[in-house]
């Protein structure tokens, strides 16, 4: 089943253009990976879908409903959740409030809010450091605090950019354990990610661009054995390990 | 002990005026009561939600208007502006939000300080209706200050625990997250522009019954008194900021200290320059006593600069660090 679709997305920024006719579509349950080399245009697809600013052209469905041009607020409140490359945390705020705050887009009072927190911190191993002010935290527990916030907000979409970036390799395991549980709840991801060994292990298919253009779709096994991909993109990083 | 803290104080604010009966004292804490609502609203739109408002002088004045004119035109008491004043200024928050909330940050700053002066204009222009520069003279319903005194204080413990209570709920962690950061709160499904409107409604509703209050007690008002930019939107920051940015009993705390260097200015440091001019008949004094109570906007800027450079969080925000200092001081002198 096709949970969510893009047709012919371009986004214009200036006389830039930073996506260029992508299309691809994602199945219920599924972990989509998301690819391509920096600034090739991944996060302004992800910005796109979360209407930060309006698209060029194309359109963006999710359930079989158009949502292009919907309020950010309204894309998560429908189930669309994602996190950001740049961290966004409520600095002045604890980690458990933090996560309150997105717990409330789905119940009403403060307990309630606080019952699902608790339970989404104790899922994504971040309920120790549940007093801390989030603007303390080390890298990989703010990544880890955006995917936590993201989950209290019950999304059946979620978007995860570069949340890997900037771990040592016990957090990457950590995290790719961590998204494999979340597509095991029966999340579907669409993840965007540089380390190969994550995105490799994880995506059920993979989507490459490279320009703001497709470039491949397929399993990951395709897609890294894809000319233009290795060209544009694999070359160096995957020759490496 | 920390937790009987609030019910003592209450206690003791509750008998005050039936110990302390000098009439001067007892308008002192009046203006401290209304400045307790007034600060808790700037506190809401400004501490809490992070949108930092110079026009809390437009709420007030229309509060203080609604009252008076109810009084004026219709012969409705007066009273009837607590409740009309604070719809009253949610009716001029909210068109002016609707449209200013697309600005961020300093513009959302510029244009409340806009709005200010345009009602300010208003009231000044429109003489039919608010006898312009002449101002609204209302008789006053009591000839003691105590029925005052009590109505004040209920409306400033209304204003702190509503806003405690907000502070726990959904609006209150709304607030919050729109003051840390928009673009994450959009994406928590937190409809900020909607919320914004709200924490501002919420200000202006609190600091329109303020004003409403301020002219059922003063029983004058003009539009220089009531819209006054330094007297009424300033004022209202320094009781924000003095008092502790962004904490539920800051505005409290802020509004007795800034009535009391408010005071201090006005009475020309409580008749000290007076007092010498007449000791030593020296003329200089004389002029400095007068200029010295005109200089309480220079006062409170170099107030601002103090607290800004050593308690950025204000008194309640940094009473620990405030302590902390305190008895550093004392024990090094005991040692010496
Ligand atoms: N807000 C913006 N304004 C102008 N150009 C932008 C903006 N956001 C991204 N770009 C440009 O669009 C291109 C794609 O960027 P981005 O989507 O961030 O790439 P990626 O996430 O794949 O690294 C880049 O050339 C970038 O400079
Ligand atoms: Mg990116």
């Amino acid at each position: 089943m096709i949970l969510f679709e893009i047709k012919n997305l371009v986004k214009h920024f200036g006389g830039l253009a930073a996506v260029n006719d992508v299309s691809f579509q994602v199945e219920k349950g599924e972990i989509f990976g998301l690819i391509g080399p920096n600034g090739s245009g991944k996060t302004t697809i992800f910005n796109c879908i979360s209407n930060y600013y309006p698209v060029t052209s194309g359109s963006i469905s999710f359930k079989d409903q158009n949502i292009t041009g919907m309020k950010t607020n309204k894309i998560c409140k429908i189930g669309i959740g994602r996190t950001f490359q740049v961290v966004k945390p409520l600095g002045r705020l604890s980690v458990l409030d933090n996560v309150i705050a997105a717990a409330f887009s789905k119940v009403q009072t403060k307990q309630e809010a606080r019952d699902v927190a608790m339970e989404i911190l104790e899922f994504c191993g971040l309920s120790h450091r549940k007093e801390v002010i989030a603007k303390s935290l080390p890298i990989g527990e703010r990544k880890r605090l955006e995917i936590t916030r993201a989950m209290a907000t019950r999304p059946e979409l979620l978007l995860l950019d570069e949340t890997a970036a900037g771990l040592n390799p016990t957090e990457l395991d950590d995290a790719i354990d961590l998204i494999k549980k979340i597509r095991d709840k029966g999340v579907t991801i669409i993840i965007v990610e540089h380390i190969m060994k994550v995105i490799m292990s994880i995506s059920d298919r993979i989507h490459a661009i490279n320009f703001g253009q497709t470039i491949a779709e397929g399993i990951p096994k395709e897609v890294s054995n894809n000319r233009a991909v290795i060209e544009a993109y694999l070359g160096e990083e995957y020759a490496q390990g | 002990m920390k937790k009987f803290m609030p019910l003592i104080l209450l206690i003791i604010l509750i008998i005050f005026p039936l110990v302390i009966q000098n009439a001067y004292y007892q308008h002192l804490m009046i203006l401290v009561f209304i400045w307790v609502a007034i600060g808790s609203g700037w506190n809401v739109i400004a501490g809490f939600t992070g949108q930092v408002s110079f026009g809390d002088a437009a709420f007030f004045g229309t509060g203080a208007y609604t009252a008076g004119l109810l009084a004026h035109h219709f012969q409705i008491s007066a009273w009837w502006g607590m409740a009309f004043g604070g719809i009253m200024a949610m009716a001029v928050a909210f068109p002016f939000g609707w449209i200013c909330f697309r600005l961020r940050g300093a513009y959302f700053a510029l244009a409340s300080l806009a709005l200010n002066e345009v009602c300010r204009h208003i009231a000044t222009i429109a003489e039919p209706l608010t006898q312009g520069m002449v101002g609204i003279l209302i008789m006053p319903t009591f000839v003691s200050k105590i029925p005052y005194y009590y109505i004040a204080f209920v409306l400033a413990v209304i204003s702190v625990v509503f806003v405690q209570v907000v502070m726990q709920s959904k609006w209150g962690y709304y607030f919050l997250s729109i003051r840390e950061d928009q673009d994450a709160a959009e994406s928590l499904g937190i409809d900020t522009h909607r919320y914004k409107m709200v924490s501002l409604n919420i200000a202006a509703f609190l600091t329109g019954m303020a004003g409403a209050l301020f002219m059922n007690y003063m029983g004058f008002i003009d539009p220089e008194v009531v819209f006054s930019l330094h007297d009424i939107s300033i004022m209202a920051i320094l009781v924000g900021i003095v008092g502790g940015v962004g904490t539920i009993y800051g505005p409290a705390v802020g509004a007795f200290v800034m009535v009391g260097v408010h005071e201090f200015f006005r009475t020309g440091f409580f008749g000290f320059f007076k007092g010498m001019a007449a000791l030593t008949g020296s003329d200089f004094l004389n002029v400095a006593a007068k200029y010295i109570s005109h200089a309480h906007v220079l006062g409170f800027g170099i107030l601002v600069v103090l607290v800004i450079l050593y308690l950025p969080n204000g008194i309640v925000g940094d009473w620990n660090k405030l302590i902390g200092r305190f008895f550093s001081i004392t024990k090094k002198e005991a040692a010496t």
